[in-house]
């Protein structure tokens, strides 16, 4: 099964910060809190990265999501402190909302573990690829015009419009 | 075919007798009947028969519709008589008239295979017909123009009879049942317009209806005689069926389809003199004849002499053939028909004679004396003196019609009288109080007796129909008198010189051969009629002494006359024409074997006789009786007898005002029943007229019309009604209940369904997810996984 | 190596847990970082699945890039919305937004 070694140890480590960051976001009636729970969960999220020799990905998390989307939501947090804390912290939909999730987890894991410990598993001990394309091979591949230009265009093209949106959005109408 | 053919054929002139009539009628009803708005109680209106309605305009005859309307009237009737001679002289000339016969008929109506044909006859009982009728209608309407000369509805009178002329010629010269039914009809629907002419007075429209009902119930079973016959033989032709030997052997035989007893030819006899004894008043149904007088005196003239009570005797004089089949009544054997004519007739005769004689109104005295004179007729037709009830027809027409007119004179004198009392009255009223005490007097007294508590002036109740109240006329109404004695001496059947004689004289020849035989019911007519004679002689002396002998017992008859002018110039004319009729129309009827007579004016034979008999075939014909001085001395007997003992009572000492009759005293308790016509009328009222009434009323007004017809139509209302509120409920619930109902529940449902739009996004997002896991389990259970993943 | 399955069952772990976050959390704020946990875990999916399936084809990466652009720019929007409901409203109660409603 697993072999107990450096790679298992960080595995678990970085599991922890994803699964208990992810928990504390949900629990936590401090929104600051939440948002640093947040931070922690992302940061296990670019250790995932890591572990699956994507280290361009990781960085990107970093610098994105926690850099920039995390403080975001900092600021957020602090431009729309509510009066008051004495407010519940969920709302009347719960407990069938957890029944949910819990049932969709179980649905998700199954739909993981039969294809592998079913009776037709065709992932039991399938060796993995040392090879493991590069940082170069994505910079290639996003920019070529047989892979994924177009999309990258259209992602730029994306971040303008939420840019500019996002501006008009939140400015303030008083002029 | 035009009027030319009409008048040059003789076979179809007989068509034109009843138009003239007809025609006048339709022309006055239409035209000629202007009037003008009087107020009601000026003298042009109000007087004995129109009451003077206070403040209101009636309408009254014009005077230039008058003369037009009296135009046309008389010209019709002139029209009618004038044909009529033609057609008589046509039927004179043919020799055996009654072999053959002038006449003429139409295909009237197709029945099946063959068609019912309706036309015109005339045969020698025809021709007397039209020798009497037209020349009696003809003065009576000359004496209507002065009789009705100031009614305010002078032209609706001449339109109504000339209709009841025009109706009487269509009976005559009918050659069916059916056409002569026509008449008869018609001829009971103008006697109830014209004796209610005058329909504001109670008596009169009471009178109408009486004579209409009587004659109606007569009516009936005499259709249904004529209805039986018609099935029979298949046709109601004269001709065909009484000139016909085997027909009338085949009634004869053929018993009857009720009353097996009889033959077919007997009951549909019996039926049809039901139909006489209503239409002729024979006892029990003449009650009607003596309300009749309520109508103008025309009529009476025209229905009880000329006209109606005629049409009655002729139809039966005209069946008689059926009657006599299968019988011999020349030989004592009557059939049942003529057995009920005989009893009937006879029985009339006297009881009429015995009521006339304790009457005092002159009228109703005359009218009794009619009906017992169609006694006679009917009981000479019931013993089979065919000929002699033939000839006392006409020559009773002649001299009842007479006396008719002049008792309408005599009353219209008398009116006349009052009048002039009452003017007097006025003007002495007016110019002086203080009198000649005996005037005064008398004024006054007349006054008192009149007022009865009413308007001076107005409404006397003095009754100029009363002959206690009159007396002495013959020094005023000289032409009146003479006339009305010869009338009253014919009726009474004066020997010798007068028509009643010579036609009564032969029923009581006839009906002694019977008895000379030893046959019973002719020694039931012989007696009867003998004793009627004598009443009949007695009761016209009465009259005539009462009435215009002695002295004047009341200030009206001091003063009653005529007057001069056109008036009672057009009323005496024909009084004296028909005196003429009344004295010489006998002696066509003498027979050849009378002592003295009968050398003179029937050298040979009996022209009448003669003539006539050939109207039957020859084995019906009567045979001529021979002369036997015992009914001849009857006859004198009776009449002169009655005569006599009238002439003692009431011409001897005639009576004085106030003096009671001496036949009150004569027959003390009797008096009562013969005045109040044996109480027949209260009998009927009691049996017949108030149940009838009360059966109305109850039974069938409140009854069977309220209850039970407005009941069902109430019902069938109400059904509807629920229907309605049924359906309407329906509607509620149903169309209403679902029709709104749907809608209302989509909307409710839709109500309830939109509280999921709550507007929570996280409640939306948590029904997506749910969405989303239903839709996976959907695909895991299909694809199979998760029977993997349990296995 | 870690078996790829354990990759999975974590990112599914996270997805479920982000999913729970937005149906139940309150706060506008903390939904979007629920969202963000849920995206988080798609990338993780993706990735482990490129290393795992096909480690030479690109796509894999490229496909979690653009997530990373398009979570990105919906976090901008999101919050300038939330910003933007935060001036009108004066509250970031996610339950409080509800006028489009029957």
């Amino acid at each position: 099964m697993l072999e107990f070694n450096a790679q298992t140890i960080a595995f678990i480590v970085f599991a922890l910060f994803s699964l208990g960051g992810a928990l504390g976001v949900v629990t936590t009636r401090n929104l600051i809190h939440a948002t640093l729970y947040l931070i922690l969960s992302l940061f296990g999220a670019a250790g995932f990265f890591v572990l699956l020799s994507a280290p361009f990905l990781a960085a990107v998390q970093v610098l994105v999501y926690i850099g920039a989307i995390a403080i975001l939501i900092v600021f957020a947090v602090m431009l729309t402190r509510s009066m008051t804390r004495i407010s519940d912290l969920y709302n009347r939909q719960w407990l069938l909302s957890a029944i949910v999730a819990g049932i969709l987890f179980v649905v998700l894991l199954a739909g993981v573990i039969v294809p592998v410990w079913g009776v037709n598993g065709t992932q039991i001990d399938r060796p993995v690829s040392d090879v493991v394309a590069g940082t170069v091979d994505l910079g290639k591949a996003l920019v070529d015009q047989n892979q994924y230009v177009l999309p990258f265009e259209v992602a730029s093209l994306l971040l303008t419009a939420a840019m500019i949106g996002a501006i008009v959005i939140a400015r303030d109408d008083q002029e | 075919m035009n009027l030319n053919d009409f008048v040059s054929d003789p076979n179809l002139l007989p068509w034109l007798v009843p138009v003239g009539p007809l025609l006048a009628f339709f022309v006055i009803a239409l035209l000629t009947n202007r009037s003008r708005l009087v107020p009601a109680a000026s003298h042009d209106y109000s007087d004995h028969n129109h009451p003077a309605y206070k403040g209101l305009m009636v309408p009254a005859v014009t005077v230039p519709s008058r003369i037009v309307t009296i135009t046309v009237g008389l010209s019709g009737v002139i029209a009618a008589w004038l044909i009529s001679l033609s057609v008589v002289s046509n039927a004179l000339s043919i020799e055996k008239l009654g072999k053959t016969v002038l006449g003429n008929s139409v295909d009237w109506m197709a029945t099946g295979a063959t068609s019912f044909t309706m036309g015109v006859l005339v045969d020698p009982l025809t021709t007397i017909m039209l020798i009497m009728v037209p020349l009696a209608c003809l003065m009576i309407f000359i004496y209507s123009i002065g009789y009705m000369a100031h009614d305010a509805r002078q032209s609706r009178f001449f339109a109504l009879i000339s209709l009841f002329a025009g109706a009487m010629l269509t009976l005559v010269v009918a050659d069916n049942l059916l056409l002569l039914f026509v008449g008869w009809e018609i001829m009971g629907l103008c006697s109830y317009l014209l004796i209610g002419f005058w329909y504001e007075k109670e008596s009169a429209y009471k009178a109408a209806i009486k004579a209409f009902t009587t004659t109606r119930v007569a009516d009936v079973i005499m259709l249904l005689g004529i209805a039986y016959l018609y099935a029979s033989t298949g046709t109601l032709s004269f001709r065909e069926i009484l000139y016909n030997e085997e027909v009338l052997h085949a009634l004869a035989e053929t018993p009857a389809i009720i009353f097996g007893g009889i033959s077919a030819a007997g009951l549909i006899g019996i039926f049809l003199i039901i139909g006489t004894i209503g239409k002729s008043a024979q006892f029990p149904l003449h009650v009607w004849l003596p309300d009749a007088m309520e109508g103008p005196t025309p009529v009476s003239a025209m229905i009880h002499a000329a006209a109606m009570v005629s049409a009655g005797i002729y139809a039966i004089i005209r069946m008689y053939p059926l009657f006599e089949a299968g019988g011999h009544p020349h030989e004592g054997d009557l059939t049942s028909p003529l057995m009920l004519m005989a009893v009937v007739g006879s029985f009339t005769a006297l009881f009429a004679a015995t009521i006339a004689v304790a009457q005092n109104d002159v009228k109703k005295v005359l009218a009794y004396s009619t009906i017992s004179q169609l006694g006679f007729m009917m009981a000479a037709l019931g013993i089979g003196a065919y000929i002699a009830a033939a000839f006392h027809l006409i020559t009773h027409a002649f001299f009842k019609a007479l006396l008719f007119m002049a008792s309408g004179a005599v009353i219209h004198g008398m009116e006349h009288g009052d009048h002039h009392v009452h003017e007097h009255a006025h003007h002495d009223h007016d110019d002086d109080h203080v009198e000649d005490a005996h005037a005064d007097h008398g004024h006054d007294d007349h006054h008192d007796d009149d007022h009865h508590g009413e308007d001076a002036h107005h409404a006397p109740h003095f009754d100029p129909q009363d002959m206690m109240n009159m007396g002495g006329l013959r020094k005023t109404m000289p032409v009146t008198f003479i006339t009305f004695l010869i009338g009253g001496l014919s009726l009474a059947g004066f020997p010798l010189i007068t028509a009643g004689f010579w036609s009564k004289d032969e029923i009581l020849a006839d009906a002694w051969v019977g008895v000379s035989h030893g046959y019973g019911p002719h020694m039931l007519v012989f007696f009867l009629l003998a004793i009627a004679a004598f009443l009949t002689a007695f009761y016209t002396m009465r009259q005539l002494g009462l009435t215009f002998w002695g002295e004047p017992r009341t200030e009206q008859a001091k003063h009653a006359n005529l007057g001069q002018g056109i008036v009672s110039a057009t009323m005496t004319l024909p009084l004296i024409i028909l005196a003429f009729f009344a004295i010489f129309a006998g002696f066509v009827g003498v027979p050849p074997s009378f002592p003295i007579f009968g050398p003179i004016f029937a050298p040979e034979v009996n022209p009448f006789f003669e003539f006539v008999k050939y109207t039957l075939l020859p084995e019906m014909q009567p045979p001529k009786p021979p002369f036997n001085w015992i009914p001849v001395l009857t006859s004198f007997g009776v009449a002169l007898g009655g005569l006599y003992v009238g002439y003692l009572v009431y011409w001897r000492k005639p009576l004085t005002a106030g003096q009671e009759d001496p036949l009150v005293k004569f027959l003390g308790g009797v008096y009562p029943v013969l005045k109040n016509k044996y109480y027949m009328d209260e009998l009927y009222n009691r049996v017949f007229v108030r149940p009838s009434q009360v059966f109305s009323d109850v039974v069938v007004s409140q009854f069977i019309d309220r209850r039970i017809i407005d009941g069902l139509l109430h019902l069938i209302a109400r059904i509807f009604t629920w229907t309605g509120d049924f359906l309407k409920l329906l509607n509620t619930w149903l169309i209403d209940g679902v029709g709104d109902g749907i809608p209302e529940y989509v909307a409710q449902f839709g109500a309830w369904f939109r509280r999921v739009q709550t507007g929570r996004i996280q409640q939306y997002l948590l029904l997506v997810a749910v969405a989303a896991l239903l839709i996976l389990l959907v695909f895991a259970v299909s694809s199979g996984l998760l029977v993997q993943a349990a296995g | 190596m870690i078996p790829l399955w354990m990759y999975l069952a974590v990112a599914a772990g996270i997805f479920c847990i982000g999913t729970y976050g937005v149906l139940t959390r309150r706060n506008a704020v903390a939904i979007l970082m629920s969202v963000e946990l849920m995206l988080n875990a798609v990338n993780i999916n993706l990735v482990a699945f490129w290393r795992y399936i096909e480690p030479l084809n690109m796509a894999g990466q490229a496909f979690a890039a653009f997530v990373f652009v398009v979570a990105a720019a919906e976090a901008a929007v999101g919050l300038a919305i939330i910003i933007a409901v935060y001036r009108n409203r004066r509250s970031v109660i996610v339950e409080d937004v509800n006028m489009l409603k029957w």
